[in-house]
């Protein structure tokens, strides 16, 4: 009978024994857990780029309700274990849910220490450590004012994640300078210039006096008498190992959960493990031991002799922009000596605090790629008398003259950590690339976990793929087009401008195309780049287009085509039906159906009639949809306030007006917008890729939303007060996208790849910038705009709609 | 049944392109490359039916409009990892006049 396994908590500790445990003894146990959180397990280091919005929670989920399925594993969410029973090894969940164990393990992790200052317990005061903590964040809503307690690690990823969405943020700080348990003061300072350039308020030696509000949170005060009002009140102050639950059931806890080198409490059957365990008098609030004990654990239940001895820890702050990295102890004293390098300019900080010429601490701010190989010296205690001169320069400088960064990676030793959270060493991963074979990152990630965790070691992991598969595999130079060239979308684009290329086949020539003419992958996205970067001077190439482009219907399985005109926002009249059902008659169209895109198709129209076709709809004043572009397809509406009762703004005059502006662009990918009248979002304008809610005082302007492949709800843009300023930004938006999108790529995922600050900076902080992209999409739009239908009728590119002969019978039979 | 049969002028197809012979029993794609060779195969993809003539044409190969299968015009063999065949006419250029085997009237009498 297989032993029963039970777990509580399902964060990241339990998730990597479990691996273990399964690979060590698959079907040995059977195992339940209990989870606090309504859902499966995902990365908690994610947490901030979900709430500064560059990831998804989808993207941080660590095991999916398939894994859980696929190991057998009962996991029981939202039902948080408030009872152990060890006399009778059962635990009881807050919901009534009961399970007996041979193996009871606690993985409660921590709680976020809440300071009991008056007014804490009010409704806005929040936390920092899961997804639901996310959400209330995001809840508040750009544009509104919030205070982070706490300058740590925590604290700075909540104020830059806000201050990513838009909304206004102080952090208060006890401490003379920001993260002072992991900096020195000088990279302390740095840190606090970095924020305070990103626009967020830092005070310090700030000591919070209460929080003030009469239901919510209306402020702080400090005691010092300084007011700010907020509506939000972040709490990241420190946790508190989760050890509530095992000090009522009578086992050992100290601050933590007190457990031996396998990870065992006082009770035999017991097991701690995670943040909430104390293993020598230590408590851990990173996931690099965590990992550590995991494995123990697993080898612990499997009953192969395994003991944790502790760990050593490093810090990085995962930050899009800033660079810092902190290890060891970096403390003054007599028996220390320090070595420092400043470089003002460049923001590059760097110091090493060295005990008997052993490295005991290293701070590296502005320039970290020599963190991990400190963290090794430090690690290994290596006496580093020989290398005094020139060691806070870093490992490139050893040996006389500077080594490239690749260098410097080959000259780590294999025992060299490159992931400091998995704690995954050189030797371990390029042996792995060699006997499994690996060719890229997520063979890597999926075989080592090496880069899997928080990320930061990512362009390492990637120099170790190119040494081990030499030129089989190029991190810089990332994914060819194709296999025509070696070049990557974005080279090619600034090479198109760079060395002023107008044609395919000046293209292909400078660029030293390896096939005489392309493929169906680089010639449609050398078109497109063509025809957005040389508006009326690069002549289209129709036959580098897909079909669909290239006769303007959509192609159908049968070889038909379907035919969409376009209905202005989603508006129509009699006369507009009228010529489309005369048209449906006329030509037999077997099927007419309402689209998704607020408009009518035309399904299984015969090639040879798709001219005749669009002249009668021309001729009812009806032009193409575009429902086959990799351009602008429709902009859904709802009825507004022109009928609807709470309907704040014309969203339906808007609609239209955007439609009749932009209709004929050509972007990389195509292109949906909505505008909804009222947060009501009858128009779903939040999965668009440019999406509008109209609210009382303007327009909510929204974009990078999917609903195809991926489903993603948008990110707030900015607010615009009139109509104008609206349009002028969401053109400006545009514009910014066809010009640096990859062929295919849609709006989401250009978002996502340059950051969202870098479009907020182009098209929304600076006027100038904004009004240049916008003033470039006008211009290219006098050459776009001209309906492919109507060129059509009036006979350009005949020779596709007709036969190159016709045999009505056999020649033979004659 | 040794006379060819003329279909049309080269410069009627668009380079990089390719047009339509209908006949009783199908239609037949007539392939013009950029650097003015002509290759003719049946129009249906061996795939799912995918109308040949609509893809895009590189080299002396032509990717299907419906899947993205990529076809050698001159064997009618399916490329890389797909396996199919379509089935290819031989045909003559003279100054700029095609013309196409007798074999696909031969084939369109069975
Ligand atoms: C006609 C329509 C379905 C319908 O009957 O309602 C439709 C039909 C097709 N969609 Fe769609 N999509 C239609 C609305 C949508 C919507 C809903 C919307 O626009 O509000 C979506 C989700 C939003 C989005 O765009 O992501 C949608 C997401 C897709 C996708 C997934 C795109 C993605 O990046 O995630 C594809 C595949 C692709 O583009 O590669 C696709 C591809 C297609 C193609 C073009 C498939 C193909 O490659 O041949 C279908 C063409 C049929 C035809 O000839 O008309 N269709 N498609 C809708 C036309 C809207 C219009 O008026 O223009
Ligand atoms: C925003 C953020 C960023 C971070 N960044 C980093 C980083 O860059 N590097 C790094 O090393 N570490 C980082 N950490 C710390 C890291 O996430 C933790 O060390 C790690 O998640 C701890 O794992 P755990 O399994 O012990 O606990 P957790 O992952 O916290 O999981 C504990 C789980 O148990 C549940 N639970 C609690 N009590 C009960 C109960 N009674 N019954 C059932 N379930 C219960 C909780 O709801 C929770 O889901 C970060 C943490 C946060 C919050
Ligand atoms: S969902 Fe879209 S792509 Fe899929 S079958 Fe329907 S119309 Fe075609
Ligand atoms: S029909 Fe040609 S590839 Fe599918």
């Amino acid at each position: 009978m297989s032993e029963r396994l039970v777990i509580v908590g399902n964060g990241m500790a339990p998730g990597r024994m479990l691996e273990h445990l399964f690979e060590a003894a698959p079907g040995r146990f059977e195992v339940t857990i209990f989870n606090a959180e309504p859902r499966v397990n995902y990365n908690r280091l994610m947490l901030s780029p979900v709430l500064s919005g560059e990831k998804s929670y989808a993207e941080i989920i660590t095991h999916g309700d398939e894994w859980y399925a696929e190991h057998g594993v009962t996991l029981h969410k939202s039902a948080p274990v408030t009872q152990i029973d060890r006399a009778a090894k059962r635990v009881q969940s807050s919901n009534g849910l009961v399970a007996e164990y041979d193996h009871l393990v606690i993985a409660t992790g921590s709680s976020p220490f809440i300071p009991p200052v008056p007014g804490h317990q009010l409704a806005g005061v929040v936390t920092y450590r899961d997804l639901d903590d996310v959400d209330k964040m995001l809840a508040a809503g750009r544009g509104s004012s919030i205070v982070v307690i706490g300058g740590g690690l925590l604290g700075l990823e909540a104020a830059a994640g806000l201050k990513l969405r838009g909304m206004d943020v102080t952090v208060l700080h006890l401490a003379p300078t920001l993260m002072e348990r992991q900096l020195d003061p000088a990279a302390g300072y740095l840190l606090e210039k970095a924020f305070v350039d990103r626009g967020v308020r830092v005070i310090t030696q700030a000591n919070t006096k209460q929080v003030l509000g009469q239901d919510r949170v209306e402020g702080v005060e400090l005691s010092d008498g300084t007011v700010i009002a907020c509506s939000m009140v972040v709490m990241a102050v420190g946790i508190r190992p989760a050890s509530a639950l095992a000090k009522e059931s009578g086992l050992a806890v100290n601050r933590g959960i007190v457990v031996d080198d396998q990870m065992r409490t006082d009770d035999p059957h017991i097991f701690a493990l995670g943040e909430c365990a104390e293993h020598r008098g230590i408590c851990y609030g990173l996931v690099a031991p965590l990992y550590e004990m995991g494995q123990v654990l697993a080898s612990t239940l499997v009953g192969v002799p395994a003991s944790y001895q502790g760990s050593v820890t490093s810090t990085k702050l995962k930050v899009t922009g800033i660079d810092l990295f902190s290890a060891g102890d970096f403390g003054e004293g007599e028996d220390r000596e320090e070595i420092v390098l400043r470089d003002a300019s460049a923001g590059i900080y760097k110091r090493l605090v060295l005990k008997d010429d052993r490295i005991i601490g290293a701070v590296l701010y502005g320039e970290t790629s020599d963190g991990p190989w400190f963290f090794d010296l430090l690690k290994r205690g290596v006496d580093t008398r020989e290398m005094r001169d020139t060691l806070v320069f870093g490992q490139a400088y050893q040996g006389g003259t500077p080594l490239d960064p690749m260098a410097a990676v080959a000259a780590l030793p294999d025992e060299a950590e490159i992931c400091g959270c998995n704690g995954v060493c050189k030797g371990k991963i390029t042996s792995t690339i060699t006997g499994k074979g690996l060719t890229g990152l997520d063979g890597v990630r999926a075989h080592t976990k090496a880069s899997a965790s928080c990320g930061s070691c990512t362009h390492l992991v990637e120099q170790l793929l190119h040494l081990t598969l030499g030129a089989g595999y190029n991190p810089a130079a990332v994914q060819p087009m194709c296999g025509c060239t070696e070049y990557g979308h974005d080279d090619v684009r600034r090479l198109i401008i760079a060395k002023g290329l107008k044609s395919i086949p000046a293209v292909m020539q400078e660029l030293e195309w390896k096939t005489s003419c392309g493929c169906a992958k680089c010639r449609p996205a050398l078109n497109y780049y063509l025809v957005s970067d040389w508006p009326g001077e690069y002549e289209d190439d129709g036959q580098s287009r897909f079909i669909n482009e290239r006769v303007h219907a959509n192609i159908q399985k049968d070889g038909t085509y379907s035919v969409v005109p376009r209905m202005w926002g989603g508006m129509t009249n009699p006369k507009e039906l009228r010529a489309i059902a005369d048209v449906a008659d006329k030509f037999a169209i077997p099927a007419v159906k309402v689209t998704g895109g607020q408009r009518i198709d035309l399904l299984g129209v015969k090639k040879e009639d798709l001219p005749g076709v669009w002249a009668d709809l021309n001729a009812a004043g009806m032009v193409s949809g575009a429902a086959y572009a990799k351009g602008l397809r429709t902009v859904k509406t709802c009825v507004g306030s022109d009928w609807c009762r709470f309907g704040t703004q014309d969203s339906t005059g808007l609609g239209i007006r955007i439609e009749k502006f932009m209709w004929g662009a050509w972007t990389p990918a195509k292109l949906k917008l909505a505008v909804s009248g009222c947060p009501r979002n009858c128009a779903e304008a939040t999965c668009k890729d440019i999406g509008v809610i109209c609210v009382d005082s303007g327009y909510d302007i929204h974009f990078a939303g999917a609903a195809g492949l991926d489903i993603k709800g948008t990110e707030l843009l900015c607010h615009a007060n009139t109509e104008d300023e609206a349009l002028e930004i969401i053109v400006a938006l545009t514009q910014l996208y066809r010009e640096q999108g990859r062929y295919l790529e849609r709006i989401y995922k250009w978002a996502k790849r340059v950051g969202t600050p870098s479009i907020l900076a182009n098209v929304v902080d600076d006027r100038d910038k904004r009004r240049a992209y916008y003033e470039r999409f006008v211009y290219s739009q006098q050459f776009a705009q001209v309906d492919p239908w109507q060129e059509r009728v009036n006979g350009k590119d005949a020779h596709e709609f007709a036969a190159l002969a016709e045999f009505g019978m056999p020649v033979a039979a004659e | 049944m040794d006379e060819w049969i003329e279909i049309g002028r080269v410069d009627t197809i668009p380079r990089r392109g390719a047009r339509c012979v209908n006949t009783p029993n199908g239609k037949i794609a007539v392939f013009r490359t950029q650097d003015d060779q002509i290759f003719a195969i049946d129009n249906r993809c061996p795939h799912r039916g995918g109308p040949l003539s609509e893809g895009i044409v590189h080299g002396a190969s032509v990717t299907c409009p419906l899947h993205n299968w990529v076809f050698d015009l001159s064997t009618g063999q399916a490329q890389g990892a797909d396996e199919g065949e379509v089935r290819t006419y031989a045909v003559n250029v003279v100054e700029g006049r095609i013309f196409i085997t007798p074999d696909l009237m031969l084939v369109a009498a069975e």
